[in-house]
């Protein structure tokens, strides 16, 4: 293959990517990585750098169409940014001292924990009473709007909460990823934020996560611009295209599709991460 | 004081529409770009097999931008990417300005801080490490 031909390739696969990724909710990076390296033979680390400035398109691009869709809260969001950016710092230098093949396999592992996530159905956590008093200093409670006005929640366990964060961030800098699977473990399960809120404030948090990782690998030489190039305009098309077809979609059946294609990935990447081949 | 999701989904409507933009500028600039790269490379064999890290100048965001201010060609397709980073960084610094539109100061110190870590990655801070 020639650059040409090449580019074309990669340009086409994120740009399906992007599409199925928006659609389903998974995010397009989790499988741009494991087909760059399996099927066209990328080098991880190329690869990863490549899909982490996708990442950013994505949740910088569909920030309008989650404004519309729920309510962030910028606050639960920005606080835990902290947590988040440290953690994808740290991770993104860890990642420049890892073997290769150790980073396939944790790659492996947490796509299967994103598909298996994305296959979960979402419903809110009960509400414990009273919740967490760190939560009320730091102005996190907020409301958001649902069919019977306007409701109010509460934040629990913001401890808890920050640090799984930390270990999100660790990861998106480690793989680079959105990890919008953990970040939703953690602002779901362990902060019982309703998901409305959640997912929109975790879109938010992505792209913030994913530009403190991009720093590292920018200054490692990562970010080969000829491969970011098809990379990038792909998922960026792919995911617009998938954002306009996503309001009142049953994408119940894609989704499983898609989520069973990322476990077949994920188990591939970990094979190979473990048999030395990548 | 009061959180107030009125103000707030105001503030977050214009940050989206200001990130949609950002996004699409970057993409222009990397198609741009991308085509007159491969005009020019586009039959010559390149494979990612191999890591050997980009050019020193490719690396930082000074070298990209003198680079690029020269019209070559691959350091201003970086310099597209690096608008793309750069869109989550705007977020964040117009959200320092909502917060003290607010008169939260407490907030205003959590988002300078956060700030302050996205600048330190992005000017080669944690090569120490």
């Amino acid at each position: 293959m020639n650059t040409l031909e090449f580019s074309v390739v990669v340009c086409a696969v994120s740009a399906v990517a992007g599409f199925l990724g928006s659609l389903t909710g998974l995010g397009g990076g989790v499988v741009i990585t494991p087909v760059l390296t399996l099927m066209l033979g990328v080098d991880l680390r190329y690869a990863i750098g490549a899909t982490l400035v996708s990442v950013i398109a994505t949740s910088s691009g569909a920030a309008a169409a989650y404004v519309r869709e729920g309510f962030s809260n910028i606050r639960v969001g920005m606080f835990l940014e902290i947590a988040t950016t440290i953690g994808a710092v740290v991770g993104a230098a860890v990642a420049t001292r890892t073997p290769a093949s150790m980073l396939a396999i944790i790659f492996g592992a947490i796509l299967l924990y994103s598909a298996w996530e994305s296959l979960r159905q979402k419903h809110d956590e009960p509400q414990g009473a009273s919740c967490d008093p760190l939560a009320e200093k730091l102005r996190l409670n907020s409301t958001f709007p649902s069919p019977e006005g306007f409701k109010s929640y509460r934040v629990c366990r913001v401890k808890t909460g920050f640090g799984l964060m930390f270990g999100a961030g660790m990861l998106s800098g480690l793989l680079g990823i959105g990890s919008g699977a953990v970040k939703v473990l953690a602002m779901d399960r362990a902060m019982r934020i309703p998901f409305k809120v959640s997912t929109t404030t975790s879109n938010f948090m992505i792209g913030v996560t994913a530009a403190a990782s991009a720093g590292v690998y920018l200054n490692r030489g990562y970010i080969a611009p000829g491969l970011a190039m098809p990379v990038m305009l792909g998922v960026v098309a792919g995911s617009m295209l998938g954002a306009r077809h996503l309001m009142g979609a049953r994408v119940r059946a894609l989704r499983i599709l898609f989520g069973c294609v990322v476990a077949a990935l994920a188990i591939e990447m970990i094979y190979s991460g473990i048999t030395g081949k990548i | 004081m009061q959180n107030d999701p009125g103000h707030d989904r105001k503030v977050e409507t214009f940050i989206g529409v200001l990130l949609r933009w950002g996004v699409i500028i970057s993409a222009v600039v990397v198609l741009g770009s991308g085509i007159w790269y491969l005009a020019v490379n586009g039959a010559a064999p390149r494979d990612y097999r191999h890591f050997h890290p980009e050019a020193q100048d490719l690396r930082s965001v000074r070298g990209v931008v003198a680079g690029a201010a020269k019209l070559n060609c691959p350091y201003v397709i970086q310099l597209g990417l690096l608008l793309l980073i750069a869109t989550p960084v705007a977020r964040v610094i117009f959200t320092v300005f909502a917060f003290m539109e607010e008169r939260d100061w407490m907030y205003v110190g959590i988002t300078l801080l956060v700030l302050a870590i996205l600048l330190f990655s992005l000017a080669g801070g944690a090569s120490v490490f």
